[in-house]
């Protein structure tokens, strides 16, 4: 334990970059997923299409894709960015099934209320559709986020900084307590940010509080 | 592209005890060792739960902790206090296996409508009768979920367990790494990658071959009548 | 038969769903509970196979308490039908037909050929048996489901509430189903309804259960319509209480009146010749009524006109002589818009008439004759 207070700015350096890592890609994945999750829930070949390719990239173990991008895309071997983008694919693939699912689940006797009362197509999506694709929608995040937390540290085997650098000196100087304080600093991260993002869908969604 | 392809058309790398094959034959051991064991402890487990109604919520919590907790610590730390060799590393692996299967098999029995396990005690059949006939069969698909789920978790762990010493397609990752060899460590990346695939594949297959076909989502052909 | 004894159940939380019941089920009859949400007659049915466990009392299954048999053993000899089949959604129809028979130890061949039988005695084509539950409509799932508790013949049958899911048209017709194979079978049914217009239909005898598990009144359909026990009953019987007991006299007495028709294709002439009190039933080539034409709306078409299925108007119901009751026969003088309702025999050919008049008249004799409840 004493090994933890001596090195808490240590700790800290390594919690806002593992912080920065992980939810930079979720922020990215939503962005870019909500579109395509909407076309795949409108046009069955869009959907077919998406949810193929998305469940293919989603196959494909995080530190290979890691190690294959810089060839891709001609970035640097040992770049942050590269776990940046690998996290973002990944959390696409996750969300564009939810989001496609939260939005078919959309009871069509609402959209069609709302379309009858004269609701352009966006303003009827950013107002009707979505909000009600909420709950889904987090659970989504929720699972990528946790999921991306725990696969930052990965990057660590190619020297990508974070938690993971905990599990890595650990191992090389055969120091188990770092590697503990490693874990248990990441599962404390993944609860905060779980607790977090339900707290932030249950203030979107005060509908879902009231009643009974 | 030539980065990634070129260490993987030299046939030197093709043969040898560090040739791909015998890499590729480690790597799928590991994996199914990992795999097998994991359903054996998480099946049963999930299983119960979702039968009897009892403890799913200490289940399904357990099951996220052990899904939140980073490969690469359980890795380390396992194989720090375990020591290197066979084991400890599969042992971790088996433990990050465990959560999907036991989710996998819970969800999946709980999703059994309860008109149909009524029905099924109704007839006559004694609760392991329930259990084996009714409620796995319709449990299938998302027991299924949850072994392609973990099938594929220990694909990519066991990539990682080649940095503690375990051999497979990792290990041209790590190796290439300490050489500063980049088509190397393209090389294995794709390896595993496709092998990651094959792998979803080949259980997405047994899966419509075990599956029941009534339990697929259903389009009405012509002739019947509704 | 089935026996309640001071039968009581009494849930954890307190509620008491069934509360010292003491009712005799007749063998081979159908018996039916009544009654609104939480009157405890689901759970009444499920005490009979053991679903349930009563806190208290005794239910006695052919003199042998039931309590003291093996639970699935038990249900091995009782069929059991629930609302929504509960078909096993991985097994074929025939598979789920077949399933008490495998249990029981019955060879694999035996059991199929036996499902194939039923297939056929519920009305289903054989070519049925190869499906999956999910691709069968809702009233094709329950036929199989009355399939599959019948599989070994059990003495006894529990069904509850198995039509109340499916739309009413199909649901008249497994009505009929059920009425039919009993004819010919003479189970002990014991079946669970909040519809009181379905347990009159079905039920030889009619529980009333009274919410908080109360048996309110045990009795004929007749007499429940003729007697209700207190308000309770006569509300939950429902106002047309003195037309529905009409459907339990037969029309024997019931006087017959003229009534010509003319065919399709006839000209408009024709028609206008036949019209009697200004009105004229259609028929058409197998003496089967299509409809009515009056003077009024044959005045505007033209004489040499044909008499065409589009020009008649819709009839009313019809009454059949050989199996109709008072109550069909006024119900067709009434909705005729001629007032005089349609008589055919039991092919459907055209008969007669007869007048609401005639049917008071012929219930007036009746109740003379002492065959009216009183």
């Amino acid at each position: 334990m004493t090994w933890v207070f001596d090195h808490l700015g240590l700790l800290g350096d390594l919690t806002v970059t593992h912080v920065y890592l992980s939810v930079l890609p979720v922020v990215i994945g939503l962005i870019i997923a909500i579109p395509l999750g909407w076309a795949a829930s409108r046009w069955r070949p869009a959907r077919a299409i998406l949810l193929t390719v998305s469940g293919l990239l989603y196959t494909i173990p995080s530190l290979a894709l890691i190690v294959i991008l810089p060839a891709l895309i001609s970035t640097k071997t040992l770049d942050p960015i590269n776990v940046i983008i690998t996290l973002s694919v990944y959390t696409i693939a996750l969300l564009v099934r939810s989001i496609a699912d939260a939005l078919s689940a959309v009871p069509g006797t609402v959209v069609a209320a709302a379309t009858a009362i004269g609701y352009r197509p966006v303003r009827r999506f950013v107002g009707v559709e979505f909000p009600l694709a909420i709950p889904v929608v987090v659970a989504g995040l929720r699972v990528a986020m946790v999921s991306n937390i725990s696969l930052v540290s990965v990057g660590a085997l190619i020297g990508i900084a974070g938690y993971g650098q905990l599990f890595t000196n650990g191992f090389q100087l055969q120091f188990v307590t770092e590697i503990v304080t490693g874990i248990v600093a990441t599962l404390l991260l993944a609860l905060v940010a779980d607790l977090l993002l339900q707290l932030i869908g249950r203030l979107l969604t005060p509908w879902t509080r009231v009643g009974r | 592209m030539n980065l990634l392809t070129s260490w993987l058309f030299d046939p030197t790398n093709w043969s040898g005890s560090t040739g791909v094959p015998a890499r590729l034959v480690e790597h799928l051991w590991y994996t199914a060792l990992a795999l097998l064991i994991a359903i054996v402890i998480g099946f049963p487990l999930g299983a119960l739960v979702g039968h009897t109604k009892r403890g799913g919520f200490a289940l399904v919590g357990a099951a996220n902790v052990l899904r939140a907790l980073p490969t690469v610590g359980v890795l380390t730390l396992v194989v720090l206090l375990a020591g290197i060799g066979l084991v400890p590393p599969i042992a971790a692996l088996t433990l990050l296996a465990i959560p999907p299967i036991m989710a996998g098999a819970y969800a999946g029995i709980q999703a059994v409508e309860p008109v149909v396990v009524d029905a099924a005690r109704g007839v006559g059949m004694t609760e392991r009768e329930v259990l084996f006939q009714v409620e796995i069969p319709n449990a299938l698909p998302l027991i299924f979920g949850g072994v392609r789920s973990a099938a594929l978790q220990v694909v990519a762990t066991a990539t990682i367990a080649a940095y503690v010493g375990l051999g497979g397609l990792g290990r041209y990752v790590f190796d290439g790494l300490a050489l500063h060899d980049y088509p190397q460590m393209a090389g294995g990346a794709v390896l595993v990658a496709v092998l990651a695939v094959l792998v979803e594949l080949v259980l997405t297959g047994v899966q419509r071959l075990v599956v029941s076909p009534g339990l697929r989502p259903v389009r009405t052909s012509g002739g019947i009548q509704r | 038969m089935i026996e309640f004894q001071a039968v009581t159940k009494r849930f954890d939380d307190g509620t008491v769903a069934v509360d010292e019941l003491d009712l005799t089920v007749d063998p081979g009859r159908i018996t039916v509970f009544v009654g609104p949400s939480g009157c405890g007659k689901t759970t009444s049915l499920r005490m009979i196979n053991r679903m349930i466990d009563a806190t208290s009392g005794s239910i006695l299954v052919d003199g042998k308490d039931v309590r003291q048999s093996d639970p699935p053993l038990l249900r091995q000899g009782i069929g059991y039908v629930i609302q929504q089949a509960g078909l096993f959604p991985h097994r074929t129809v025939l598979d789920n037909i077949a399933t008490v028979p495998l249990l029981a130890g019955w060879s694999r061949a035996k059991a199929r050929k036996r499902a194939e039988e039923l297939l056929e005695t519920v009305g289903l084509p054989a070519n049925m048996g190869r499906r999956y539950p999910a691709q069968l409509s809702g009233g094709q799932q329950q036929r199989v489901g009355v399939a599959r508790a019948l599989a070994v013949d059990p003495p006894v049958l529990l069904m509850d509430e198995p039509f109340s899911a499916v739309d009413p048209v199909v649901r008249e017709g497994l009505q009929d189903e059920l009425l039919r194979l009993q004819g010919e079978l003479d189970k002990t049914i014991v079946f669970v309804t909040h519809d009181i217009d379905e347990a009159i239909k079905l039920g030889d005898k009619v529980a009333v259960f009274r919410t908080g598990g109360i048996l309110a009144q045990y009795d004929t359909p007749a007499e429940l319509l003729a007697r209700p026990a207190d308000e309770f009953v006569a509300n939950f019987v429902g106002r047309d209480r003195g037309y529905r007991a009409l459907g339990f006299l037969a029309a024997s007495g019931l006087g017959i009146g003229e009534l010509a028709g003319v065919r399709l294709g006839a000209t408009v002439a024709e028609a206008k010749a036949a019209l009697r009190d200004g009105w004229v039933v259609v028929v058409d080539e197998r003496n089967h009524p299509c409809g009515w034409l009056s003077a009024d709306h044959l005045s505007s078409v033209d004489d040499s006109a044909a008499v065409t299925a589009d020009l008649v108007l819709a009839g009313g119901s019809l009454y059949d002589t050989e199996h109709g009751s008072l109550r069909s026969a006024l119900d067709s003088a009434l909705s005729s818009p001629s007032a005089l309702g349609v008589a055919v025999d039991a092919d459907g050919a055209l008969v007669g008439s007869v007048t609401a008049d005639e049917v008071l008249r012929a219930l007036a004799a009746a109740r003379t004759a002492g065959e009216v409840p009183q």
